[in-house]
């Protein structure tokens, strides 16, 4: 365990990606094998169950600790990270490592008392707390409480099996993707050659584009690229092999149980297939059978229930607009030029001819220009902007740049003041970065959004100091503060929410700019907001 | 009338008619240490420490200045006042107050474990004492010096080792002059940036005695430099001034260091937990020291650490005062030590 919290330690305060590289090689050089099994799946989402949740975690230190449960509260938002909080606040260890053990041993022993009851886990953790120094303390908690967010990305640590391995990165992400059990599976299991055939649900790491830098005509001949629309819902694979399908999300999640409109699939869909492509919910109304995608938020409050009504599955049923094909006929076809696999996937969409397994259509244009019209269109289509893709470019993992970029439409903006402020997480710690802006409404401000990102550090160390000075209360966490500063909100799409005061909802809001030059009275209102929400989300 | 009152200028002593680290330019200024968001420009008489006067004179220019020692009372209009040490930096004092039988005691910034070089922190009984609460959250319990002091010799060493240079960024007046005698036991030579070599000079000027450092100058080279050590405050960190020494490594001393959070924010490759200020025990030990009946809490996490006190049958407040910019000094601090 010292020498996983070491490498969390060094990878959490290394500022440059060649030292977290170093630091995971070495480690990956050294470690038990079973510990680099452990590690690789903490390091990609896939943690043991949490024995016990984060509020039992809490009221057990704030027991140890003896201290009110409002000032482990104000310790928290200060922090910022409740793992660190509990190790900053639990007594110091005598003994330090009387008998050291392993990543393995703690995390085995988390799903060997998963059923327990409570006192066995209780006495679990402190008898665990009682050797440990700070360091691994936080590390331990961090193993419970989840979000194992300290500064390592999967490309880094893919990278560094690469090349403690010597094989080629994109094969390592492919090995260690898709569904494996870190307790069952061995580090030759998963990383050895022959073994990478035996899952059949296991998807191609996802290839993500990055946004166009300046005009896109820099790209060159317009005849070498095929331009389509980006949609707005999530990236995802449908898989058919052995007769099964498997849907992953981008996040690495296998979600085939979600959609059930999906479950037809799996018996007409040819054998040893890969689809890359968008799960999102269409409107099935469209008589010209056109595609008609709904807004995100269909979909996410599609996501998060349960059950599905059977209305939900006939209005917004969810959908799968296809991009790419990586396998065919149980050949991966990712070295293939765009082009070929397009032409590929138009004919297998085509003759499989299903409601719901749509093409994303490309765009026919003769110059950038028509291009540029076009994507001037597209709120109107429900789609977010374009993706221009090299005819000629294999499918690669990862973000690259090069052969495919997206071309977004302008975000939407409105100018709005800050009225509420809240510390943030991690490097924001004892920073107050989050806020939650306000509309006019006659002499009234009405809150419609929170955001938490698009200023410089600066610019939060200025407003952070702002908040300071002009709090006038405070509801826990949450300071309201004089409204005074005004901010331009941009945002990238709004749909009606009767969860939200203002009666909107907004995709994705940030800061983009902080307008020193504007006082509250001349803020946008929410008659405004109302008059965009008729004009961005009509026809959808 | 209470003996100190909190008006608009600073803590103010109308029997005495004294402020006592004003913000505003006063008649007559009390001064607990040098800092400049406790010493301020533009009051007409001031009292302080016999080791604060350098620093207030390269600082503030030449002014009317009286100096006493600790311990060595004075009188203001029938005021007794005395200075006793806060063990915050060279020179810094907790200002002890008496009239008519009651007594408060100011505590500045003050830190209870003794560095070795500011004066040992000395509890001081009163009826009423204002106290500072920059650390007053539990999650901030210092490790001992000596052990921090270690982590910072082994970082050098190991940069040494690795041919980069080590770049400390402290606080000019302090914190730079803290570590420089552990950084001394590496047996590497030192150098300082004009700010925090010109805090040097005075307070060698002045018969303090610092173990060796040379300035960084235009003509020092980088074969000088180049493994060794570099002290500069936080404004340098980032700067073009910080960049001739690369190859290098930065490492922060400040209490803020002790969550992850700010260290990763800040950017650096090091963060020592190495503070000026009490910690929570500290805090709460000087408060019980006191035995105090009502405290007040000033610049810091007053509220939290106020309404904890009440909570455990001590009679508290908080009070806002223009010192340390609330919870957070770091970003003044850069602008102070910039100043220098």
């Amino acid at each position: 365990m010292k020498q996983f919290a070491e490498l969390v330690y060094t990878i959490g305060t290394s500022t440059k990606t060649n030292e977290k590289l170093q630091s995971l090689q070495d480690y990956f050089a050294t470690a038990p094998a079973k510990d680099m099994v452990w590690v690789i799946a903490v390091f990609s989402g896939r943690r043991p169950k949490r024995i016990v949740n984060s509020t039992f975690l809490k009221n057990l230190c704030i027991e140890i600790c003896d201290i009110p449960y409002w000032l482990f509260e104000e310790c928290y938002h200060t922090v910022g990270d409740l793992g660190e909080t509990i190790a900053l606040l639990l007594p110091e260890t005598e003994n330090v490592n009387a008998e050291e053990k392993t990543l393995s041993y703690y995390l085995e022993h988390f799903i060997s008392i998963l059923k327990e009851s409570d006192e066995v886990k209780k006495a679990f953790i402190l008898d665990s707390w009682n050797q440990m120094d700070r360091n691994e303390k936080f590390v331990f908690n961090k193993l419970i409480t989840g979000g194992f967010r300290i500064g390592v990305s999967q490309t880094i640590m893919v990278k560094a099996l690469a090349k403690t391995k010597a094989v080629s990165p994109s094969v390592i992400a492919h090995r260690i993707s898709g569904n494996w059990d870190p307790a069952t599976t061995t580090a030759d299991d998963l990383l050895s050659e022959s073994s990478s055939t035996i899952d059949h649900s296991k998807p191609y790491p996802f290839y993500l584009s990055y946004a166009v830098e300046g005009e896109p005509a820099a790209l060159g001949d317009i005849n070498e690229w095929t331009a389509e629309w980006k949609w707005d819902g999530i990236r995802g694979q449908i898989i058919k092999r052995n007769n099964e399908l498997f849907v992953w999300s981008r996040g690495e999640e296998l979600v085939t149980e979600k959609f059930p409109e999906y479950d037809g699939f799996a018996s007409t869909l040819p054998d040893g297939l890969v689809l890359d492509g968008e799960i999102i919910c269409l409107d099935t109304s469209a008589v010209d059978g056109s595609i008609k995608p709904l807004p995100f938020s269909v979909l996410q409050t599609r996501i998060s229930r349960k059950n599905i009504s059977k209305k939900q599955l006939t209005e917004a049923p969810v959908g799968f607009i296809a991009y790419d094909i990586l396998e065919f006929e149980g050949k991966d076809l990712r070295e293939e030029a765009f082009i070929n696999r397009r032409k590929l996937l138009e004919e297998m969409v085509e003759s499989f001819n299903h409601p719901l397994l749509l093409i994303s259509p490309t765009l026919q244009v003769d110059d950038w220009k028509e291009l540029h019209t076009e994507r001037a269109t597209s709120r109107e289509k429900g789609s977010e902007g374009l993706m221009l893709k090299r005819n000629n470019s294999p499918y690669l993992s990862g973000r690259k740049k090069g052969d495919w970029w997206k071309w977004k439409i302008d975000a939407l903006t409105i100018d709005a003041v800050m009225i509420y402020a809240q510390k943030g997480h991690g490097r924001r710690s004892n920073l107050y970065t989050d806020y939650t802006f306000a509309v006019k409404d006659g002499d009234k401000l009405v809150s419609f959004a929170k955001a938490y990102s698009g200023l410089t550090d600066k610019e939060f160390a200025q407003v952070d100091s702002f908040v300071k000075r002009n709090s006038m209360e405070k509801f826990g966490p949450v300071r309201t503060v004089k409204p005074e500063l005004v901010f331009e909100i941009a945002f990238e799409g709004i749909a009606a929410s009767n969860r939200h005061k203002s009666g909107v909802a907004l995709r994705f809001p940030r800061m983009s700019r902080w307008r020193k030059d504007k006082k509250v009275d001349e803020i946008n209102t929410l008659d405004d907001l109302k008059e965009m929400l008729r004009v961005y989300n009509a026809g959808v | 009338m209470p003996l100190i009152e909190f008006t608009d200028k600073g803590l103010y002593c109308p029997q005495g008619q004294f402020y006592i680290d004003p913000w505003k330019p006063v008649d007559k200024a009390v001064i607990t240490h040098a800092h400049s968001d406790h010493a301020r420009w533009g009051s007409k008489y001031y009292l302080c420490h016999t080791l604060t006067k350098p620093i207030l004179q390269l600082r503030l220019g030449d002014n009317q200045y009286e100096t006493v020692e600790w311990n060595e009372p004075v009188t203001m209009n029938g005021v007794k006042i005395s200075l006793h040490p806060a063990g915050h930096i060279i020179g810094s004092s907790q200002i002890r107050v008496e009239y008519g039988g009651e007594v408060w005691v100011v505590s500045g910034d003050y830190k209870t474990e003794n560095d070795g070089i500011s004066g040992a922190f000395e509890p001081v009984r009163c009826h009423t004492f204002i106290t500072e609460s920059t650390f007053g959250l539990p999650i901030y319990k210092w490790k001992p010096q000596p052990e921090i002091f270690s982590d910072i010799k082994a970082w050098v060493t190991a940069n040494h080792a690795a041919g980069k240079t080590s770049v400390l960024i402290a606080y000019s007046l302090g914190k730079a002059q803290r570590i420089l005698s552990p950084l001394a036991e590496t047996g590497l030579p030192t150098f300082l940036h004009g700010a925090v070599h010109n805090v040097h000079e005075a307070l060698m000027a002045s018969g303090i005695h610092l173990p060796a450092a040379q300035r960084v100058t235009a003509s020092t080279t980088k074969a000088e430099t180049q493994g060794n050590i570099v002290i500069a405050p936080s404004g340098a960190d980032g700067s073009p001034w910080v960049k001739r020494f690369s190859p290098y490594s930065v490492g922060v001393c400040s209490g803020w260091m002790q969550v992850r959070g700010n260290s990763r924010r800040q950017n650096v490759d090091a963060g020592f937990a190495l503070s000026d200020h009490a910690d929570w025990d500290g805090l709460l030990q000087a408060v019980k020291a006191t035995g105090a009946e009502k405290v007040f809490a000033t610049h810091g996490f007053q509220a939290t650490f106020s309404r904890y006190l009440n909570e455990h049958g001590i009679e508290a407040a908080e009070v806002k005062t223009e010192y340390g910019n609330d919870e957070e000094e770091t970003i003044e601090d850069t602008e102070k030590s910039t100043a220098l």
